[in-house]
This record gives structure tokens, C-alpha cells and sequence, in this order.
């Protein structure tokens, strides 16, 4: 299982960007990290959702 | 009984002098301690954005005795953000940070003031940000926030970062939190608020988040790590 924003999800093996194109997630209006780290944006299509792993997707919204 | 309006012009007093380098770095070490001034002192703070989140973080960061701010805006003083920035009408026109700058010297005359008017981009953030140890985050639209976070988390990963997203209507003040994301990152605002619905940004609301935002970095300064 793969949590993500604390929700436990069964989706080991994917990628980060497999993963984020089935969101509503608008891909230039977020940072991923994955059990404590940045996952740099050029990464999306390496990194592999691994058992365990702790992810945090931030979306920003506008307004400053 | 009478009474009258004064006219503007007469109900200016004369400035008086402002108080010694020394007298005033005496009143901060009071209020703070010695150990906390001088922490406050050697700090160099980034303000990415200088809208209603940066020139709000500036002026509270710049009260708290923070020793150097790096501000970086290309924008101008316009109209429509004098209901939320800290900015004064005779200013519109201007660069914000010229105009932010001469707002902060009048109020605490010693700081030291590294203002850059450019637009922040992937190619200069590392060398724009290389002096500060702490950076935030305040600008307007949601893909240059991720933009800069990315950035900074990628390429400066040893600087702490404190942003914001959702911060925008009439939702309650309560709902604005900071949390701890990442070791160095820390995010305020209620996470959902977005300035595309609804009313827009509003002073309070906005000020309260970038409240948020430079009382966490004092919290950083003052090895506090929990928002």
C-alpha cells in the first residue's frame, strides 16, 4: 500500500506521473514529496510507487 | 461647543529625529534578549513576491529587528492592490520594491535592504536566494508558488521555506494553519481558499496568513521547529 496526503492506497508499481494523470491534479500547480524529499518534477515518469511509501502531493491554489 | 476638522496640512508634526543605530538596536535586545536579538539580527530572510502576503511578511519581519531582507518583485504599485498591500496611494505607479523599501526604512531605519526588481524564474532563483537562510514564498498564482517550491526544494535543499496557498474570500480566520510538510517546509493558509473563486482577497484574511508565514520564520530563528 502506498499513502498518499494519508490516505492508503493500492497502487505499488505504478509511477508518480501514472498515478497523478488518473488525479484532477493540474500538473504546474504542484510539489510531490515522497517520505520526507522532493521528488524533482523531470522524476515524475521514473519514480515508482513503492509498498510503504509515504507520499505528499501540495497544491497550491492562488491568491498572495 | 465646536469642533473643527483639521486640515492634512496642519495636522502634520514635525518629524522627530530618528533615534541612534545603537538606541535602537538597545530597544530590540530588550524587548527580545540578547540572544534572540541577535539571532533576529543576523537573519537574511527572501520575500518572493511582494503582493499582499510579501509586503505584509516584510513589515512585520522588518519590526522584529530581522537583520537583512532580500525582496524580490517586478511589479508596480497599482490601484487594485492598495485594498490589500501595504502601499500608499501616492506610491502607485512605482516599483513595489522601491516603494516597499522606502515604506520599511521609516519604520525600522537600520535594516539592510537587498531589493531586486525582477521576475523570479527557475534560472535565477538559485542565485537570487543564495544569501538567504530562509525564504518565503508570497507570490499571486498557484504555478509560480509550485514553481518556486519546486525550485527551492530541489536546488537549495539546505534553506528552510515557508509558503502559502488558500488564503483568498470570507472563510474564517481559523481555518488559516501552518504545518510542517518537510523537514525545511512549511505551508500556510487553508489549503483551498483560491482567489479564481469567488470574492478575491481580502486585507485581514491575507494578512493573517502572511502573519503566519513570519512568525514561523521567527519561530526558525528561535529554533522552534513545530509551526
Amino acid at each position: 500500500m502506498v499513502k498518499i496526503n494519508g490516505e492508503q492506497l493500492n497502487i505499488a508499481g505504478k509511477t508518480l506521473a501514472e498515478y497523478l494523470a488518473d488525479t484532477a491534479y493540474n500538473p504546474r500547480r504542484i510539489a510531490v514529496e515522497r517520505n520526507g524529499e522532493i521528488v524533482p518534477k523531470a522524476r515524475y515518469g521514473e519514480t515508482v510507487l513503492q509498498d510503504g511509501d509515504s507520499i505528499e502531493v501540495v497544491n497550491f491554489v492562488g491568491g498572495g | 461647543m465646536t469642533s473643527k476638522l483639521i486640515a492634512p496640512s496642519t495636522a502634520r508634526t514635525e518629524p522627530e529625529a530618528v533615534p541612534s543605530r545603537e538606541a535602537w538596536n538597545a530597544a530590540l535586545t530588550k524587548r527580545h534578549g540578547r540572544e534572540l536579538q541577535e539571532r533576529f539580527s543576523a537573519a537574511a530572510v527572501a520575500v518572493c513576491g511582494l503582493g499582499g502576503l510579501g509586503s505584509n511578511i516584510a513589515i512585520a519581519l522588518a519590526r522584529a529587528g530581522i537583520g537583512r531582507l532580500i525582496l524580490i518583485d517586478f511589479d508596480r504599485v497599482d490601484i487594485t492592490n492598495l485594498h490589500r498591500q501595504q502601499y500608499k496611494a501616492s506610491q502607485i505607479g512605482r516599483d513595489k520594491t522601491d516603494a516597499l523599501c522606502e515604506n520599511i526604512r521609516e519604520i525600522a531605519p537600520y535594516i539592510e535592504l537587498e531589493p531586486h526588481t525582477v521576475r523570479l524564474t527557475e534560472e535565477n532563483a538559485a542565485s537570487l536566494l543564495k544569501d538567504a537562510g530562509i525564504i518565503c514564498e508570497a507570490f499571486d498564482k498557484a504555478e509560480n508558488k509550485a514553481m518556486l517550491v519546486n525550485t527551492v526544494l530541489e536546488e537549495l535543499p539546505d534553506k528552510y521555506l515557508v509558503a502559502a496557498s488558500g488564503m483568498a474570500g470570507l472563510g474564517s480566520a481559523n481555518a488559516v494553519k501552518t504545518r510542517r510538510v518537510a523537514e525545511r517546509f512549511y505551508l500556510s493558509g487553508d489549503g483551498v481558499s483560491d482567489v479564481a473563486e469567488g470574492l478575491g482577497l481580502v486585507a485581514p484574511r491575507v494578512m493573517l496568513c502572511a502573519a503566519h508565514q513570519a512568525h514561523m520564520v521567527l519561530r526558525i530563528l528561535a529554533e522552534e521547529f513545530e509551526p
